[in-house]
């Protein structure tokens, strides 16, 4: 018997739209790559964060503010199932400016959204209060922003949840895989997935949630998935005791302790590395936020590639011409994983109509000539 | 940040990095040689030449020879930073390190990693305990600081620094409660077959002959075949528990010293994403260089311990010949051929007894890969072998993905501890070989460092 | 707490010595050794207690690789005692757990 669904891409974004159709009763086969595969979902920063996203589209805005109101079901419904802790805080979080240039820049930003937007509320601190929530803040900060929606979760809990979830509901994953060809049979509505040591897999539903291998793969099923790598390079500390108790847009102290520090954007092609430019830039400007990290000690740095669509924003589409093939690629896959799962999930099922506006979320934004993108994410 | 700049910059002194220094200099290079530690010599000629004449003596003569590659060191003209932790090193051949509470950038034409070796986890129960040590760390006690056992002491294991170390302690009048041997019958059949290829090392086999039959001679508790080792205590080491000839045996001892052999110290070229096979015989990763140990098409060449292991007389000669390789890139040393050729057949000489030791102090499976699912494999982060059996029943693949899932390996020692227990362990457990399962991508720092480091 | 020590020095050894405090104790040791050594001949049975288990620690490897021999030193959080030289008023603490940051730079919490 062949699966209802084929999901390409075990990452954040795969195995959330797989659960939200596993968990429907669909038979679903994930099929990810190896140990060593280019995965965002292993070296992102964890936020799951509204403000500051979508000042050029607001259905972004909107999208993400909605996402985070799933988020706690989601990390109940896997917690009780898989008794993994996806560590889910959303206790709000605060943005930290250097400057008076970069407070002013930043209550334009967000104010805009504000107006745009119902819902995701903002408000401008002064160092002196800022204080309140963050003691130890340094002498350098010239204050910061506050969303009370803003919040983190342990990205690997989460991506080990999901990978719990999917093989509780029956789904097989299939790792060690890499997928070169997807095709569609139209005589009988069938997709074919094949594997580059020949392996093949059939489905009535394909989900290409490859992240940046979707670029390869969409136009083989009359999607579009233009996404390019965007290098972060993340630091994390030793474990330390909590001190942090609020998440910030580029430091954080998670659960076990350990303090992140992030993340550059970088344009580097395929290079998951590291630099000691970067890494030092970032960690003085950690130590200027926080003056006592000074004592802390950083164990180890990564990069990751963040699959980037041009405008920085998601793309979910269903194929025209090959009807049941989706696309399905977005930065932010850790803030938006409730809303792939809950919403996606059942619609790439066919199991729900295609969510309101969904036109804004398209490829087809990409084929207009006259427009070029510039990405503030 | 002001970038320093030499011709050849080593990471390591001890015999290797030492070695290389020397025979650079006589090429009128620029060398400059960083290690962490506070005096030359690496692991083996620790302390060399502050140690007192009477702890020399004891701890023999191969110890002592180092003193004659330390002085030609010491007057060779090359530039000696201690204390300098290297935290990241480019194919370039730019070093990032940290002396003095900062952090500094010195770029070499090219540069060699020979930072050694280090003891071979043994991941067994109870092997957290305070009181269980790696028989070469209390070598270490002994060298640098003359520090020996108060207690009667129980050595386990195999491997010959194990009963190099049970030598010197006799020497020192240490007391020995037990030696108990995890080498079986079917280890000395494995190994003969390598024999005469050892012979060719006459010298190194006799010199370990004498050793075990100094051990034999001197009354201690000898154990051999032994199996299902497993250290026991709560708060500290209490005793060591093991099965010998279908028999169970607990020996109680406040000092447990473990060893089963040494691994090469993989960190940075692991860290610039150098190639790396899988020694089948050595059980361990070693990187792919070419003869005279250039890592590919870049500015790094690695030496010694940390290429393969071959012992402190090997290193040298594998450090010797890359600094001849780097004068000949250089362009100081147009005809290599002639310098090389006589350390090309010492090397030989002197690693053909390694098969015969390979085979003879094969590692037990078990002492690799934990039968019990409560051993803890990754010291740092507590994760255990019945963990990471878990995530693969999960669908890891391979250690960075039972890392993301379980924090194996996220800790300070940045899995050096962990890394060959886990690779091994999946293999195990998927049935693969070693080389199929991989290992952790190995990223920077390769020591952790403070922050504060990092500001001014 | 200092118990029995597992290791000692022999006197023949005789050198010059430099006083460390630990956890408010003073401890005597030659000159030279590392911070991991000096604690062992003094009977310090453990350094560190585990992060996660709470479980007590102590050197493993005296070379720097294994990271069990981590101690507080003159107020810097987590260095390896077996590679830092002993030097005379050297104040080393016990670690538990977690390292915590200087509270006098992070507040007391919220
Ligand atoms: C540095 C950094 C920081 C970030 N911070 C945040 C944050 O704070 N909050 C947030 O919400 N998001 C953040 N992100 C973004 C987030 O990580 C991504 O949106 C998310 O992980 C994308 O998930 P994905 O599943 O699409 O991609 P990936 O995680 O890259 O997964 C793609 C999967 O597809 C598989 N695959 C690819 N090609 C094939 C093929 N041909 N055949 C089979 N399998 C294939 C790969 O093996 C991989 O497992 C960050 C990203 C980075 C890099
Ligand atoms: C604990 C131990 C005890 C041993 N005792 C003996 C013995 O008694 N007899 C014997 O024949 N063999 C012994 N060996 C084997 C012996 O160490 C090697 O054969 C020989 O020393 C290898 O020489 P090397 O130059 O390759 O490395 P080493 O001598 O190990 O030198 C490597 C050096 O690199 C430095 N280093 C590593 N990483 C960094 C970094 N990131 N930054 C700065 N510096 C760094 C280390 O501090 C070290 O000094 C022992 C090995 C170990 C691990
Ligand atoms: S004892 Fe292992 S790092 Fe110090």
């Amino acid at each position: 018997m062949s699966d209802r669904m084929i999901v390409i891409g075990g990452g954040l974004v795969g195995a959330a739209v797989a659960f939200g159709a596993a968990r429907e009763g669909l038979g679903v086969c994930v099929l990810d790559q190896g140990d060593s595969a280019f995965r965002a979902s292993r070296g992102n920063f964890g936020l799951v964060w509204v403000s500051s996203k979508g000042a050029e589209m607001p259905r972004y805005a909107a999208w993400s503010r909605d996402a985070l109101k799933l988020w706690p079901d989601l990390q109940r419904e896997l917690q009780e199932l898989t008794g993994v802790d996806s560590g889910l805080r959303q206790v709000g979080g605060f943005w930290l400016g250097f400057s008076d240039k970069e407070m002013k820049a930043r209550y334009e930003l967000l104010s805009g959204i504000s107006r745009a937007v119902d819902g995701i509320p903002f408000r401008m601190m002064e160092p002196s209060e800022l204080r309140h929530y963050l003691p130890g803040l340094g002498p350098k900060v010239a204050g910061g922003s506050f969303c009370e929606l803003d919040g983190d979760a342990n990205p690997l809990m989460l991506l080990r949840a999901l990978h719990s979830g999917l093989i509780e509901k029956g789904a097989d994953i299939v790792s060690n895989v890499d997928v070169v060809q997807v095709r569609y049979d139209q005589s009988n509505g069938v997709f074919e997935a094949v594997a580059a040591d020949g392996q093949r897999w059939q489905a009535e539903r394909l989900v290409l949630a490859a992240g940046l291998g979707n670029a390869r793969l969409a136009p083989q099923v009359g999607l579009q998935a233009p996404v390019k790598p965007s290098r972060g390079q993340v630091l994390i500390t030793e474990r330390l005791q909590p001190f942090l108790h609020y998440p910030m847009n580029k430091l954080r102290q998670t659960v076990e302790g350990s303090v992140q520090i992030g993340s550059s954007s970088e344009d580097v092609g395929f290079d998951d590395g590291t630099t000691p430019d970067v890494i030092e830039w970032q960690v003085k400007r950690a130590v200027a936020a926080f003056p006592a990290l000074a004592k802390a000690r950083l164990v180890r740095a990564w990069g990751a590639l963040r699959p980037l669509a041009p405008d920085a924003y998601p793309i979910y589409e269903e194929s025209e011409s090959c009807p049941g093939a989706f696309v399905v690629t977005s930065h932010s896959g850790v803030t938006l994983a409730a809303a792939h799962c809950y919403v996606i999930g059942p619609w790439a099922a066919g199991l729900s109509q295609t969510p309101p506006d969904f036109a804004d979320f398209s490829a087809e934004r990409f084929r207009d000539p006259n427009k070029s993108f510039s990405h503030a994410h | 940040m002001n970038v320093e700049t030499t011709d050849l910059a080593i990471i390591g002194a001890g015999p290797a990095g030492l070695a290389a220094a020397c025979e650079a200099r006589t090429l009128g290079l620029s060398v400059t040689v960083l290690d962490e530690q506070s005096a030359v010599g690496g692991q083996i000629y620790r302390n060399v030449v502050s140690a007192p004449r009477a702890r020399s003596a004891i701890l023999g003569p191969d110890y002592s020879a180092g003193a004659e590659l330390v002085s030609a060191f010491a007057s060779s003209g090359a530039l000696h930073l201690d204390s300098a932790v290297v935290w990241n090193v480019a194919t370039d051949g730019t070093i990032d390190y940290i002396r003095e509470g900062r952090t500094r950038k010195l770029s070499g034409k090219y540069v060699l990693l020979a930072s050694g070796a280090m003891e071979r986890p043994f991941p067994i129960e109870g092997w957290t305990l305070p009181g269980v040590m790696g028989a070469g760390a209390a070598q270490i006690l002994l060298k640098s600081a003359g520090a020996l056992p108060r207690e009667p002491v129980v050595l386990a294991g195999c491997g010959p620094l194990l009963y190099l170390l049970g030598w010197q302690y006799l020497r020192a009048g240490a007391r020995i409660a037990a030696l108990v041997d995890t080498t079986a019958t079917s280890d000395y059949v494995r190994a003969s077959r390598h024999l005469m290829g050892a012979l060719r090392s006459w010298k190194e086999l006799r010199k370990g002959l004498g050793l075990i039959a100094a051990l034999r001679r001197s009354n201690i508790a000898l154990y051999s075949g032994c199996s299902d080792l497993r250290a026991e205590g709560t708060c500290k080491v209490e005793a060591l528990a093991f099965r010998q000839d279908g028999r169970s045996v607990r020996i109680p001892t406040s000092l447990l010293l473990v060893h089963q052999g040494v691994v090469p110290n993989t960190q940075l070229s692991w860290s610039v994403k150098a190639e790396h096979r899988w020694n089948k015989a050595q059980l361990c990763w070693e990187p792919v260089t070419d003869i005279w140990g250039r890592l590919g098409e870049t500015a790094l060449y690695v030496a010694g311990d940390s290429r393969s292991i071959v012992g402190a007389q090997a290193s040298a000669v594998q450090g010797r010949l890359a600094a001849l390789s780097i004068g000949n890139r250089l362009g100081v040393l147009p005809d290599i051929t002639i310098r090389a050729a006589p350390y090309l057949e010492s090397l030989k000489r002197y690693t053909a007894i390694r098969p015969f030791l390979d085979a003879l102090y094969r590692p037990k499976d078990e002492n690799r890969v934990p039968v019990s699912d409560k051993v803890v494999v990754c010291r740092c982060e507590e994760v255990t072998a019945g963990q990471i059996r878990r995530f693969v029943g999960l669908g890891c693949q391979g250690p960075n993905q039972t890392k993301a899932f379980g924090r194996c390996g996220m800790g300070p020692c940045q899995g050096r501890f962990c890394g060959l227990t886990v690779t091994e362990t999946i293999a195990r457990e998927r049935q693969l070989e070693p080389a199929d399962v991989g290992y952790y991508r190995i990223r920077p720092p390769i020591k952790p460092v403070l922050l504060g480091d990092f500001v001014e | 707490m200092l118990t029995e020590p597992l290791f000692s020095i022999p006197a023949s050894e005789g050198r010059e010595t430099v006083t460390i405090i630990f956890d408010d104790q003073a401890v005597t040791a030659p000159a030279g050794i590392s911070v991991a050594a000096a604690l062992l001949v003094a009977g310090a049975s453990d350094f560190r207690t585990s992060i996660v288990g709470h479980e007590p620690r102590a050197p493993y490897c005296m070379m720097g690789v294994c990271f069990e021999c981590l101690v507080e030193i003159d107020g810097v959080p987590a260095r390896q005692s077996c590679l830092v030289p002993v030097k005379d008023g050297m104040i080393v603490r016990r670690q538990q757990g977690a390292v915590s940051l200087p509270d006098s730079e992070i507040g007391d919490g919220r």
